[in-house]
C-alpha cells in the first residue's frame, strides 16, 4: 500500500474495514459484552389495538433468574417522557399535525403488534424469555384499521383521539391554482393510481443495545445499532430525559446495515439505559429476527392518485398528485418529514413542469411505524413521476425517450414550482449513454426473438433525480425540521505524522474508513494506513448528524476537508518558520512543504514532529499542536441524476420474469472510489428489485396480524433474483460543495423500480401492475388482459 | 427453546427403547424443522432424541430394481449418489433442491416424510415412485403413508428404516418454488414404472401431497406433454395464500406437470 497513486482519489481501493468483517473480527453491539451484564427481553403485545386493563407480574419476579420487571407505569412514575418525532409538518389550514403520544412501554392501550408491553430484565435471554411468559397481561381487544384506503373513512377504528379519522396531518404543497389553470388548458391527461408497497428494511444485523450506568460518576453509557449516536443522545437527553447529554455516551460501534431502519430512537434502547440505572447492571438487549419484522421502522406505503397534463407536443404542463401516506401507529423519529418534505419536493423529476400541486394525507393505522427506508420519499416520488411519465409516453405514442427528452430541463440552476432549486446536470447525457449501454436499438430484434421462444420482452426506462446531500440546515430548519443538518470532522495530526480523522458521519456498510482516508491521503502525501476513520461514539466525535439522506459524502467529506484546509495552513506556517520563509512562499505538494524557487524542502513527519515539539516557535503566532476542526453546512442539497434501463422477459405460462438487462447510468459528481460507488448501485438495485417484485409487508386487514413476520411470508431479494448490473457514469460537478461530490447511497434503490414496472408493463401491454410484480400477479395480469388465451 | 432431555442413543434399538420412556419425545434427525420450531418456542418436548448421527440409517443401497435409502440419509448425499444419479436421477435432483447447501448437508429423507410439510419436496417423490417406508413396525406403501398435512401413518413409538424406492422408466420432477421460502409452491413429480403412471403433487394441497388421476390415465395412454397440458386441476382444495392463489396453484399443477413430462422425455 505504499504507492500513493492508488490510494488517492478516483481509485478503486480494496476496502480496510473488509479485513475485519470478513474474517469474524468486527465489534458489532451483541459482540459485546460489559462486566455483569443482564439481559433484557421485551413482552409485546399480540393484539393490533387493545386496552391494557391490568398487568400481573407477579409470578415474574419469582421466576428463575429475574432480577427485574418494568412497566409503562414504572417508566410515568420516574416522568420519563415519550419518544418523539423531530420534525413537525403543518397541514393546509396552518394547524401543526396531530401526534399522539408514543410511550417508550404502552400504558393504558396498544396500538399494534410488536409494540412494547414490559421490559424483563435477568441473568440471561433466556431466563427473560421465560419469565415473560409469566406476565399476565388482561387486554380489551379493540377494532383494529390497518387498511390505508379505509382508515379516514367515518367509523374507521381510531388509533389516537388526538388525531381525528386517523389524520396526522393534510399538507399541500405546490400551486393549485396556477395546477388549476395549467389542467384548463391540457389537450391530453393521464391518470394513474399507484400502490408503493409497504417495505420491512431487514438490515443484516438485528436491533440490539447495552445500556450501562457507572453510580460512580453518575454517568450512563449506551452501545447501539445506531446510524447517529449524537442525535441518539440528543433526544435519550433533551426529549425523553433518560440523562443530560453530558452524562450519556452512546457508542455505535460496528454496525450492520441500516438502510434508514437505525436512524431512529426507538423503545427498547431507550428502556435499557433507562432501567440499567434501577438494576445497577448493565442489560443488554438484541432482537430476534421476528422482533425486528414487528418493530423495526417499516418502510414506503403510499395509495397515490396522479395525473399529468399535457399539450398537443406532449409537453408537460401541469402535475398533481394526491397521496395517503401511511405513518403506522406512531410517529416515529422523522417520519413526518418523509411522505412530505421528502417527497413532495421531488415530484418535478427531470422535467420542467410549469405547475404542480402535490397533497399528502399523513395517516396513522394499527401497523408499526413508518419511516425513512433507503431513499426515504424519493424512491415513492421517483416512482410516481416515473409511472406517470412512461404512461403519458405510451397514451401519446410518442416514444419514451423521446417523450423525456421534450420535457427535460436542460438550463441550470433551474426552479422547480417544489422548493428544490437544482443545481447541475445534463439528462440527456445519462439517457444516452444508458440507451447505448442497453443496445436499445438492438430492443426489437431482441423482443422478436423472444416472441418466437413465446417469451414477452419488455423495455422500461427511469430517468430519475433526487435530492440529497441532506441538507442545508437553515433550509429544514424553515420546513419543521427540529435539528440542523450540518456535519462535523476534527482531524488530529500526531507527532509522528499519522492522521486520526473524527467524523460526525457513521459508516454501518458505507465503507467510509476507506473512502475518508482516501481523500486525507491525497491531500496530504501519506498513505491511507497511516489514517485513521473514527466515528459512533458521542465521548470521541465532537459532534455529528449521523449518516442517512446520501449526506456521507458531500456533508461529511466536505466537513473534513474544512478541517484539514485550516490543518495544511497551519503546517504551512510551521514549516515556513522553520524553513525560515515567508509562508505565501510555502507550497505544500505531495507530503512536502518547498520554498517555491528554492531547493529548502521538509517531509511531513518533519513538519508535524515541530508541530508538537515546538522548539522555538513564535508562541505569540503560532501554538503548539497540528488538530483542526469544522463544521461544515451545505448550502443547497446535492442532485444525483441518471438513467436506468430494465429489460425483462416473462414466461406467460408462469408469470416468472427474467431481469435479461439492468442498465445504470448515474451522476454522481465526483466519484472517490469508484468500486465502492459500484457496490452501493448494486445494491441499491437489489433493493429497489427487492420492491418492484418481491418484497411486501401485510397486515391482516381483519385481525391487524403481522402475515409477513418472517423470511418464510417475506421475499428478500437474494442473488439470483438480480441480474449482473451493467454500469455507466456521467459527471457533472456539483457547485455547492468542494469536492464537487453528490450522493450515491440511495439511488439505485430509488430509480430502479419504476424501470422495472415500466418494463413489466411494456411486456404485457398492460397499463399498470402492483408492487412487488410476483410471478402471481404477473399471470393474473396476463389472464386478464387476454381472457382469449387464459381459456385455451 | 424450552428445556429438555437431549439424548443420543447408540443404535436404533436404543431410539426405540429411550422413544418408549420418554413422556413427550420428539425424534431429532437433521433438525432443519424441529430446531427453528424449538427456538421459536412452538414445541415443548419433553425429550429429544437425536438419531442424526446413526450410522445404521445413513446409507444408499441399490437391491434389484430398487434405491434403498436409509432414513438419515442426506439430501446433500441423495443429490450426490452415483447410484441415485444412475437409476432415478429426478430423484437425485429434487434432493439437489431442496432448502439451501445448509439445509442440504444437514436435512434427513426420514426427516423430511416424517414431518410431511405440505409444500416438502420428498413426498412428491414417494407416492409418485410408489415408494415403500420401512419403519422399525412395518412395511408402509406411500399410498397408504401420508396422511395429510403434517400427518403420516406413523405411530406412537415408530421410527422410520429406510425408504425403497423402484427404478422407474420414466421420471421427472418440476418445482414452481414460492419466492419467498423456497420451498414448493406446486411441484409435480412424473413418474412411469412397472407401477404403472404416476403424477404427484405436492405444495399445493391443502391436505399435503396428492395424486392427478386423470393426468395418470392420460399419460397411461400417451406419455407426452400434451397430454397432460389440457388437464385442470379443480382449485378447491388447493392452497391460497399471499403467494398465489389456489386458480394459480391449479394452473401450475398443469404446466408443471407438462414441463416434468417433458422433462422425463
Amino acid at each position: 500500500m505504499s504507492d500513493l497513486s492508488e490510494q488517492g482519489v478516483g481509485k478503486p481501493v480494496r476496502r480496510k474495514e473488509d479485513f475485519r468483517f470478513i474474517t469474524g473480527n468486527g465489534h458489532y453491539t451483541d459482540d459485546i459484552s460489559r462486566p455483569h451484564q443482564t439481559h433484557g427481553y421485551f413482552l409485546r403485545s399480540p393484539h393490533a389495538h387493545a386496552k391494557i386493563r391490568s398487568i400481573d407480574t407477579k409470578a415474574v419476579l419469582a421466576a428463575p433468574g429475574v432480577l427485574a420487571i418494568f412497566t409503562g407505569k414504572d417508566i410515568a412514575a420516574d416522568k420519563l417522557g415519550g419518544l418523539i418525532c423531530g420534525w413537525t409538518v403543518h397541514s393546509k389550514d396552518g394547524s401543526a399535525m396531530k401526534v399522539g403520544p408514543h410511550p417508550v412501554l404502552a400504558l393504558d392501550t396498544v396500538r399494534y403488534v410488536g409494540d412494547h408491553v414490559a421490559l424483563v430484565v435477568a441473568e440471561t435471554h433466556e431466563e427473560a424469555k421465560s419469565a415473560a411468559e409469566l406476565i399476565e397481561v388482561d387486554y380489551e381487544e379493540l377494532p383494529a384499521i390497518v387498511s390505508l384506503a379505509d382508515c379516514e373513512k367515518p367509523g374507521a377504528p381510531q388509533v389516537h383521539p388526538e388525531a381525528p379519522h386517523n389524520i396526522c396531518f393534510e399538507w399541500e404543497l405546490g400551486n393549485k391554482a396556477e395546477t388549476e389553470a395549467a389542467f384548463a388548458r391540457a389537450t391530453k391527461v393521464v391518470k394513474i393510481d399507484l400502490v408503493n408497497n409497504r417495505l420491512i428494511p431487514n438490515a443484516m444485523e438485528p436491533r440490539a443495545a447495552i445500556g450501562e450506568y457507572d453510580k460512580g460518576t453518575g454517568g450512563y453509557t449506551l452501545h447501539t445499532t445506531s446510524q447517529n449516536p449524537h442525535v441518539a443522545r440528543l433526544v435519550l437527553s433533551a426529549f425523553v430525559g433518560v440523562a443530560p447529554e453530558h452524562k450519556l455516551r452512546v457508542i455505535a460501534p460496528d454496525v450492520g446495515g441500516g438502510f434508514g431502519s437505525k436512524i431512529f430512537i426507538y423503545a427498547e434502547e431507550t428502556a435499557c439505559v433507562w432501567a440499567a440505572a434501577k438494576v445497577g447492571r448493565p442489560i443488554k438487549w438484541t432482537a430476534e429476527r421476528s422482533e425486528s419484522f414487528m418493530s423495526d421502522a417499516h418502510g414506503r406505503d403510499h395509495l397515490s392518485h396522479a395525473e399529468l397534463a399535457l399539450d398537443a407536443n406532449g409537453k408537460i404542463l401541469g402535475l398533481r398528485v394526491k397521496t395517503i401516506a401511511n405513518l403506522g401507529a406512531y410517529l416515529s423519529t422523522f417520519s413526518a418529514a418523509v411522505p412530505t418534505y421528502l417527497y413532495g419536493t421531488l415530484l418535478s423529476g427531470q422535467y420542467d413542469i410549469p405547475a404542480i400541486y402535490v397533497e399528502v394525507d399523513g395517516v396513522y393505522t394499527h401497523t408499526a411505524p413508518v419511516d425513512a427506508y433507503r431513499g426515504a420519499g424519493r424512491p415513492e416520488a421517483t416512482f410516481l413521476i416515473e409511472r406517470i411519465v412512461e404512461t403519458a409516453a405510451r397514451e401519446t405514442g410518442l416514444d419514451p425517450a423521446e417523450f423525456r427528452r421534450r420535457n427535460f430541463i436542460r438550463a441550470f440552476p433551474h426552479q422547480t414550482p417544489v422548493i428544490m432549486n437544482y443545481d447541475a446536470g445534463n439528462y440527456d447525457a445519462s439517457l444516452d449513454k444508458a440507451m447505448e449501454i442497453a443496445d436499445v436499438k438492438g430492443f426489437a430484434v431482441r423482443k422478436a426473438e423472444a416472441a418466437r421462444r413465446g417469451k414477452l420482452r419488455g423495455l422500461g426506462y427511469s430517468t430519475y433525480i433526487e435530492a440529497c446531500g441532506i441538507a442545508p440546515s437553515a433550509a429544514v430548519g424553515s420546513l419543521g425540521a427540529g435539528v440542523g443538518l450540518w456535519e462535523s470532522a476534527e482531524v488530529r495530526v500526531n507527532p509522528t505524522g499519522n492522521v486520526e480523522v473524527l467524523t460526525g458521519s457513521h459508516s454501518h456498510g458505507q465503507g467510509h474508513e476507506t473512502t475518508f482516508a482516501q481523500l486525507v491521503s491525497s491531500r496530504l502525501g501519506i498513505p491511507i494506513d497511516q489514517i485513521e476513520i473514527v466515528h459512533g461514539d458521542t465521548d470521541k466525535v465532537q459532534f455529528g448528524m449521523g449518516t442517512y439522506g446520501s449526506r456521507s459524502g458531500a456533508v461529511g467529506m466536505s466537513a473534513i476537508v474544512k478541517a484539514l484546509d485550516k490543518v495544511e495552513a497551519k503546517a504551512k506556517k510551521i514549516a515556513a518558520h522553520l524553513m525560515e520563509a515567508a509562508v505565501e512562499d510555502v507550497v505544500f505538494q505531495e507530503g512536502r512543504f518547498t520554498v517555491q524557487g528554492t531547493d529548502k524542502s521538509l517531509a511531513w513527519a518533519e513538519v508535524t514532529l515541530a508541530a508538537y515539539t515546538a522548539h522555538g516557535f513564535p508562541s505569540s503566532e503560532i501554538e503548539p499542536g497540528l488538530k483542526e476542526t469544522s463544521f461544515y453546512d451545505p448550502s443547497n442539497f446535492t442532485f444525483p441524476a441518471g438513467c436506468h434501463i430494465c429489460e425483462v422477459e416473462i414466461d406467460p405460462e408462469t408469470g416468472v420474469l427474467d431481469i435479461a438487462n439492468f442498465v445504470a447510468v448515474d451522476d454522481f459528481g465526483t466519484i472517490i472510489n469508484p468500486m465502492i460507488v459500484e457496490g452501493q448501485v448494486h445494491g441499491g438495485i437489489a433493493q429497489g428489485v427487492g420492491q418492484a417484485l418481491l418484497e411486501l409487508g401485510v397486515y391482516d386487514n381483519d385481525s391487524g396480524q403481522l402475515v409477513t413476520g418472517s423470511f418464510m411470508d417475506y421475499c428478500m431479494p437474494r442473488a439470483d433474483n438480480v441480474p449482473s448490473f451493467r454500469l455507466g457514469f456521467t459527471k457533472t460537478e456539483c457547485p455547492s460543495n468542494p469536492l464537487g461530490m453528490k450522493g450515491c447511497g440511495e439511488a439505485g434503490a430509488i430509480a430502479s423500480p419504476p424501470a422495472i414496472i415500466n418494463a413489466i408493463t411494456d411486456a404485457l401491454g398492460i397499463r399498470d401492475i402492483e408492487m412487488p410484480a410476483t410471478p402471481a400477479r404477473i399471470w393474473k395480469a396476463i389472464q386478464s388482459s387476454r381472457p382469449r388465451a387464459a381459456a385455451e | 427453546m424450552y428445556q429438555f432431555n437431549y439424548v443420543r442413543p447408540k443404535s436404533l434399538a436404543d431410539a426405540e427403547a429411550l422413544l418408549a420412556k420418554a413422556d413427550d419425545p420428539k425424534l431429532l434427525a437433521g433438525g432443519q424443522t424441529l430446531i427453528p420450531t424449538l427456538k421459536q418456542r412452538l414445541a415443548m418436548p419433553s425429550d429429544v432424541i437425536d438419531i442424526g448421527s446413526l450410522k445404521e440409517l445413513a446409507f444408499i443401497k441399490v437391491e434389484g430394481e430398487a434405491i434403498m435409502i436409509g432414513a438419515g440419509t442426506k439430501h446433500f448425499d441423495v443429490a450426490n449418489s452415483p447410484d441415485v444419479k444412475k437409476h432415478i436421477p429426478a430423484l437425485a435432483e429434487l434432493a439437489g433442491m431442496i432448502g439451501d447447501p445448509a439445509v442440504r448437508h444437514m436435512g434427513t429423507i426420514g426427516g423430511s416424510i416424517a414431518n410431511n410439510d405440505p409444500a416438502a419436496d420428498y413426498p412428491a417423490a414417494c407416492l409418485a415412485l410408489d415408494a415403500k417406508i420401512h419403519t422399525t413396525k412395518r412395511l408402509i406403501a406411500a399410498d397408504e403413508y401420508f396422511k395429510g398435512m403434517f400427518e403420516t401413518a406413523l405411530t406412537d413409538g415408530e421410527i422410520i428404516k429406510e425408504v425403497t424406492f423402484p427404478h422407474p422408466e420414466k421420471a421427472a420432477y418440476m418445482k414452481f418454488p414460492n419466492p419467498a421460502s423456497r420451498y414448493a409452491m406446486v411441484g409435480v413429480f412424473v413418474a412411469k414404472g412397472p407401477w404403472g403412471v404416476r403424477v404427484a403433487v405436492t405444495g399445493a394441497g391443502q391436505n399435503g401431497v396428492f395424486r392427478v388421476k386423470e393426468m395418470e390415465n392420460a399419460l397411461a395412454k400417451n406419455w407426452s406433454p400434451d397430454a397432460v397440458a389440457s388437464i385442470k386441476v379443480p382449485a378447491d382444495g388447493l392452497l391460497s395464500d399471499l403467494h398465489g392463489s389456489a386458480e394459480y396453484r391449479a394452473h401450475l399443477v398443469t404446466v408443471m406437470a407438462k414441463r416434468a413430462v417433458a422433462a422425463a422425455g
